[in-house]
């Protein structure tokens, strides 16, 4: 099974983030980059089902040059080669047209199973499963807390807010995965050795017959008129516990209207 | 004026989602409210009379078996179709997973800007978003197509407008790629009668420090009191005190409730980013130092094995 895992790199969640000043752009300069944390557990699911079913796994990821950084981080899981699809062009793209350029290096690599997180740290935006699977008319079996490969059939456990579905689609597919779906390996010293080695191709807009005027923020579909910090939440009352610390909590409620 | 269409979002056991209510209120000050109904035969007869009692001048509906059995496909299918035929002067869609992922769609068929976690929709489709952890607000306006804008639940306060709407059924005309995600079974999980975690007014969140999974019954008494939902950290649930789908934060749901307790939750920035929107914070931690007093409006330095029980207790007999 040909297995391509998206992936994305983006300033650490635990840090400060911000916007840059200029263009509101994420400001990758201010904080550590990393792989987007759940993107961890697509390589990990990926590296599962090649294991258990044979295969070749993917790394596939849009982003600056020093997205390079966490495509080697990437592969020293486990995966066996990546392609990173990098052009100045590309900065400020907005989903639509980054969905545009990943559906066209996934026709390039022809996967029966596209692997991703459910969702970046740093946009939160949840659209890029769907968005793929439209350009690419294949189905999206999305926020799987639970996945089994059975030959070319493909069996999700969708979280829902009253449980969840099982939802089944036959390959090609791409399939989102939560935090709950395995628990990612550490790479190892041998892992982190042999991805130095590995195959990373790289991909600019030209090589995938994009014209720049598409993508980046020439071709956005929205932009950002501006942004502002909210001003941080300020602390309250704070009081220790007397013995009758819960009666004042409800007396607090009550002048709220909570009781 | 033009129509606004809202996306509508309900559940088999309450109906329509206060969401979508929500939605109904903001579409009002946008154009004239649409509600677009997509589910199996029968789905929009039950929800009509709500949808009309929040302003909906119109009920468009789509049934079919096919919409049900599926992932969101041939919902998007069928609101492209609908957007191309009446021009509307916005799409407003529940931030969601179901609004988002329909939301993408959307924007695909239609190479169309989206615009998701929206807190505020002015007139001119402009919207306001909340982005890193709550911590910056970002103003945005599609320039390709018309406001495509997923909208945070708890944004807007949904007031009632009665109206009185027809019902237009759509027709279901969809292409094989459409099928291909097919849901096979739907499980309920036991959740009793609380509201739904992102939709609630209270919602009251257990951390580590809460213990054990059979601790949570005091956060469940704590929230029941309040009539709030239930929800949990990231240590808590990795713990396995509590399932996952009420995983407040970074990796989990975000709330904006009116009031969210948090109990025995230190407040890293993983949590932070899934509550601290939330409109008045109340904190039971016994660390004094813990980052949730920062955020907290009103906190406890105290043992929440104590002081929750009390509190319980100080509530009911208010009641």
């Amino acid at each position: 099974m040909k297995i391509v895992v998206l992936v994305k790199q983006v300033p650490d969640s635990g840090a400060d983030r911000h916007l840059r000043p200029d263009d509101h752009t994420v400001d990758r300069g201010s904080a550590n980059n990393v792989i987007n944390e759940m993107d961890e557990y697509a390589i990990e699911e990926a590296l599962r089902i090649a294991e258990a079913n044979g295969g070749e796994v993917t790394v596939l990821s849009m982003g600056p040059e020093r997205a390079a950084e966490s495509i080697r981080k990437a592969l020293s899981m486990g995966p066996d080669k990546a392609v990173h699809v990098t052009d100045d062009a590309l900065a400020g793209s907005c989903a639509v047209a980054t969905s545009a350029v990943l559906a066209a290096a996934l026709r390039t690599l022809a996967p029966d199973l596209v692997l991703c997180g459910a969702e970046s740290t740093d946009g939160r935006v949840q659209v890029m499963p769907h968005m793929l699977a439209e350009r690419l008319g294949v189905a999206a079996l999305t926020g799987a807390r639970k996945l089994t490969v059975d030959g070319g059939t493909l069996t999700i456990e969708r979280q829902t807010e009253e449980g969840y579905e099982l939802v089944t689609a036959g390959t090609p597919a791409v399939v989102s995965v939560w935090d709950t779906i395995n628990e990612p390996r550490y790479p190892s010293f041998k892992g982190i050795m042999a991805a130095k080695k590995k195959p990373v191709q790289v991909l600019g807009l030209a090589d995938l017959d994009i014209p720049a005027e598409q993508v980046g923020f020439a071709g956005a579909t929205s932009v950002v008129l501006e942004h502002s910090q909210r001003p941080p939440r300020s602390g309250g009352a704070k009081i220790a516990d007397e013995g009758d610390a819960g009666a004042r909590l409800v007396e607090f409620l009550a002048t709220e209207k909570f009781v | 004026m033009a129509e606004v269409l809202v996306v509508v979002e309900a559940t088999r056991a309450f109906g329509v989602k206060k969401v979508t209510l929500e939605l109904l209120t903001l579409a009002r000050e946008l154009g004239t409210p649409a509600a677009v109904v997509l589910g199996g035969p029968g789905a929009a007869g039950e929800l009509t009379a709500r949808l009309a009692e929040y302003g909906a001048a119109k009920v468009y509906a789509a049934e079919s078996e096919q919409i049900d059995g599926h992932l969101v496909a041939p919902k998007a299918t069928v609101l492209a179709e609908l957007i191309r035929r009446v021009q509307p002067a916005a799409v407003l869609l529940a931030s969601t997973q179901e609004g988002k992922e329909i939301a993408a769609r959307l924007a695909v068929k239609l190479d169309n800007g989206i615009l998701t976690d929206a807190v505020a929709v002015a007139a001119d489709g402009t919207a306001t978003q909340v982005a890193f952890a709550g911590g910056t607000l970002v103003t945005a306006r599609v320039t390709r197509g018309l406001p495509l804008v997923t909208v945070r639940p708890n944004s807007v306060a949904p007031v009632a407008a009665p109206a009185e709407p027809a019902v237009e059924q759509l027709a279901v005309t969809l292409a094989a790629t459409d099928t291909l995600a097919r849901v096979v079974d739907r499980v309920a999980e036991q959740k009793g009668s609380r509201p739904e975690l992102t939709e609630a007014s209270v919602v009251v969140s257990g951390g580590r420090g809460v213990g054990s999974a059979d601790n949570f019954k005091l956060v469940e008494e704590m929230a029941d009191a309040l009539g709030g939902a239930v929800g949990a950290s990231r240590a808590a649930v990795d713990s396995g005190f509590y399932p996952h789908q009420y995983q407040v934060g970074q990796t989990g749901k975000t709330v904006s409730p009116q009031l969210y307790v948090a109990l025995g939750i230190s407040g890293a920035i993983q949590h932070r980013a899934g509550m601290q929107t939330s409109k008045t914070i109340v904190a039971v931690n016994k660390d004094g130092e813990a980052p949730i007093f920062e955020l907290a409006d009103y906190g406890v330095v105290g043992d929440l094995f104590k002081v929750v029980p009390q509190a319980v207790e100080e509530i009911r007999k208010r009641a």
